[in-house]
């Protein structure tokens, strides 16, 4: 057990006049080990989005100056509220990861009003300057990472039928179908890609089932946008599917089968955060990036992608390396052939018409709703 | 037996007012000490385990005593963690007096969630004072929620189809359902990643307990299970029940109405889940999302077969895994273990209090019939 003894009146005097004393010097105590707190949804070894959180995290453990502390597992309830607020008074957490899009309303909202001295990051999140100043959001562009996995998509199906297991019909999301899609008809305009929803971000039995139907519709290339494509990329390579990773590097589960990847680079983000808070600089409120500014990256080639694929894979990234790539352009037209992208019209990473996305692009098969 | 040794027995067993106050004590501290020594084999069980990984039993409980219990804010983590549970515990407390295990209340507390939501939606606007709002969205949830797991009596009692399998299958309805509404007709627009309803006007949400930050469905679901309890302890509608429970054909041959009993009791029940969802909307999340599934419903099953389906003994029950709860996420940072860690302990605490069920009646000091014997 650890004793807590009571502090009585002159102990309480001479340790407050020691630790003036130290702020006198200008040495303060708390800024010698900075502690930062990251919140994951689910178990931060799910090959998938907490995984890429927790990598990133566990790239500023040897910092100076800096502890993190990790709760994973923590739902969108009133759990989250209670682990922000038990980080900031018990560890004394200074600047608070909480990851998951859900906990922005209410929750990030009501203990960065509650908490004003402390600095709250949330990852996805739609911060805007009517939120309190010491709350803010980071994002990173990763659309254009699944336009590259349907680059080698493209190349590598013989069947021409891609497939894509999502959990939900929301923008996000919808931009990851389009742009995978997109990028398999720059290599051949026949491709197409059905998508299943399976309604949920965590659903194993699900994505199982979602997998094995697109496989048995004849799919040969497969990828996801669900929290953990541990199953997803386990069931196709098992059925000697190629699959196209997300969020993290899947390619240990399957190194035959595994094509590429888009990931998250939060390393590099956590990082810049934590430099910024240790040395003591007012951090970016609103923070976004895309694959030039190293917010999102691709997994190494595997060794089943052919010389071509990696050519134009290869030519691509080059052009998009550049910034300002635009995915999204007109002439366009939806899977129920309105047109939504006007001829002339480009929409790079950045746009905000992104955001709410609603439909799916000519060549995917499936529906939003 | 003589006549006077009967009296004896009968005044031991405190079956009279002025009987033997030993006997009445000794009676009822069976039901305190049985589940506190479950609690510390438990507790004991799960040293074990963890020196077997090489980790320190006394720090872990350390910092569960801080997480949980040790100074005002831990209390508060504690009965934020606490207030959900207490609703969601009735749930299933009441039909089992009844002789059913209905596990399914995580529906009703969804669906009574999404009902609140819909009606504070719809009354947003209208100009209607607060508190008729909030009284009408409860009585929405409620009613939904009654709804709900009534029916799963009713399938039970008219159609014999098993209450365990109906409420658990249409929990995963209820869920359904409440995705469907979710990201189709009742979503706000605005809700662009996370569909959402329309949020709750600021009137028609329940704030915190004053001096407190925790919700006020704690209160609530406190004066439940008081309500519950003097139900079924003091009614004749519980004693019914109890009778029911204890023997369905005995209770049939007797002329009660078993039917309007099972069907009521799981309406109660519901409607006290359904209760917690309109809860989880007005006071935590401000509108009707999929956050409403966090498994509370599944928790409940837990806190009321601790609590041995005994209302009252639900409050003490929520308050301890809602501590255990609330000092997860310290043992988890300090001691690097994963989450799943607090669930073997729940897991082994429960397996310790249900084998503690056969040892009722069976020790001579908690049971004053057993004095008499030797006489």
């Amino acid at each position: 057990m650890i004793q807590r003894p009571a502090i009585n009146r002159r102990q309480f005097l001479k340790t407050s006049t020691a630790a003036a004393a130290l702020g006198v010097l200008g040495g303060s105590a708390a800024a010698a080990t900075a502690t930062l707190g990251f919140i994951y949804v689910g178990p931060k070894d799910d090959y998938g989005y907490n995984q890429a959180h927790a990598e990133g995290a566990a790239a500023l453990k040897g910092m100076a100056g800096i502890t993190v502390v990790e709760e994973e597992k923590v739902a969108e309830t009133v759990d989250v509220l209670k682990t922000m607020e038990s980080m900031i008074n018990i560890e004394g957490a200074g600047l608070l990861f909480p990851t998951s899009f859900g906990y922005f309303d209410p929750f990030v909202l009501q203990a960065s009003t509650k908490y004003p001295k402390v600095q709250f990051r949330h990852c996805g999140g739609p911060w805007t300057d009517k939120n309190p100043k010491n709350a803010g959001s980071y994002f990173g562009y990763i659309g254009t990472c699944q336009y590259l996995n349907g680059i080698v998509a493209g190349h590598m199906t013989k069947s021409k039928k891609l497939g894509f297991v999502a959990a939900k019909p929301i923008p996000q999301v919808l931009l990851n179908i389009n742009s995978f899609l997109l990028g398999a008809r720059a290599v051949d305009p026949a491709v197409t890609c059905q998508v299943i929803f399976t309604g949920e971000w965590s659903l194993a039995v699900k994505e199982a089932e979602a997998t094995n139907a697109l496989l048995d519709q004849g799919a040969d290339v497969v990828t996801c946008h669900v929290d953990s494509p541990k199953v997803v990329v386990q069931t196709a390579a098992g059925r000697g599917s190629y699959v196209c990773g997300y969020h993290t590097n899947q390619a240990p589960l399957a190194p035959e089968k595994y094509l590429t990847g888009a990931e998250w680079n939060w390393a590099n983000v956590y990082k810049m955060y934590a430099t910024k808070f240790v040395g003591g600089e007012t951090l970016p409120n609103f923070t976004r990036g895309g694959l030039a500014d190293a917010f999102v990256k691709m997994s190494p080639l595997g060794k089943a992608v052919s010389e071509p694929a990696r050519k134009q894979f290869e030519a691509k990234m080059k052009e998009m390396m550049k910034g300002n790539y635009a995915v999204i352009k007109g002439p366009l037209k939806d899977n129920k052939g309105s047109e939504v992208v006007a001829g002339g019209t480009a929409y790079v990473e950045t746009a905000i018409e992104l955001e709410s996305m609603n439909y799916l692009v000519e060549g995917v098969i499936g529906a939003t709703s | 037996m003589s006549e006077a040794a009967s009296e004896t027995a009968f005044e031991a067993v405190g079956g009279r007012r002025g009987g033997n106050p030993r006997a009445w004590i000794a009676r009822r501290a069976e039901g305190i000490v049985l589940p506190l020594a479950a609690l510390f084999a438990g507790m004991v069980a799960f040293s074990i385990f963890l020196l077997v990984i090489g980790k320190s039993p006394p720090e872990l409980f350390d910092l569960m005593w801080r997480g949980g219990f040790s100074s005002w804010f831990s209390i508060q983590n504690t009965l934020s963690r606490t207030a959900p549970l207490l609703l969601a515990g009735l749930c299933v407390a009441l039909p089992a007096r009844l002789g059913l295990a209905v596990i399914g209340g995580e529906g009703a507390i969804v669906l009574g969630g999404v009902a609140a939501a819909a009606i504070g939606g719809v009354l947003g606007g209208s100009g209607l004072p607060g508190p008729l709002g909030i009284g009408i969205m409860a009585l929405a949830g409620m009613a939904v929620g009654a709804l709900w797991i009534g029916s799963v009596g009713a399938l039970r009692h008219y159609r014999a189809v098993n209450e365990t399998i109906s409420g658990l299958l249409l929990a995963y309805i209820a869920i359904a359902i409440m995705n469907h509404l979710v990201e189709g007709p009742l979503r706000d627009p605005a809700s662009l990643n996370k569909p959402s309803t329309r949020p709750l006007e600021a009137a028609y949400r329940i704030g915190s307990i004053p001096g407190t930050d925790v919700q006020w469905g704690l209160a609530v679901g406190v004066v439940a299970c008081i309500l519950c309890w003097v139900l079924i302890e003091k009614s004749s509608w519980g004693f019914a029940a109890r009778i029911a429970g204890g023997n369905m054909r005995a209770a049939q041959i007797q002329g009660l109405p078993v039917g309007p009993l099972i069907v009521g009791f799981c309406a109660i029940a519901g409607a006290c889940a359904g209760l917690g969802g309109m809860l989880e909307v007005a006071a935590v999340h401000g509108a009707a999302n999929a956050s409403l599934a966090a498994g509370y419903g599944y928790t409940g099953i837990l806190v009321a077969f601790l609590a041995r389906q005994n209302p009252l003994a639900i409050i003490p029950v929520a308050i301890l895994l809602g501590g255990i709860d609330a000092s997860g996420g310290l043992i988890q940072r300090r001691m690097h273990l994963p989450d799943a860690t607090v669930l073997v302990l729940q897991g082994m605490i429960f397996i310790a209090i249900l084998f503690s069920d056969t040892f009722y009646g069976r020790f001579k000091a908690f049971n004053p019939e057993l004095w008499t014997e030797k006489a």
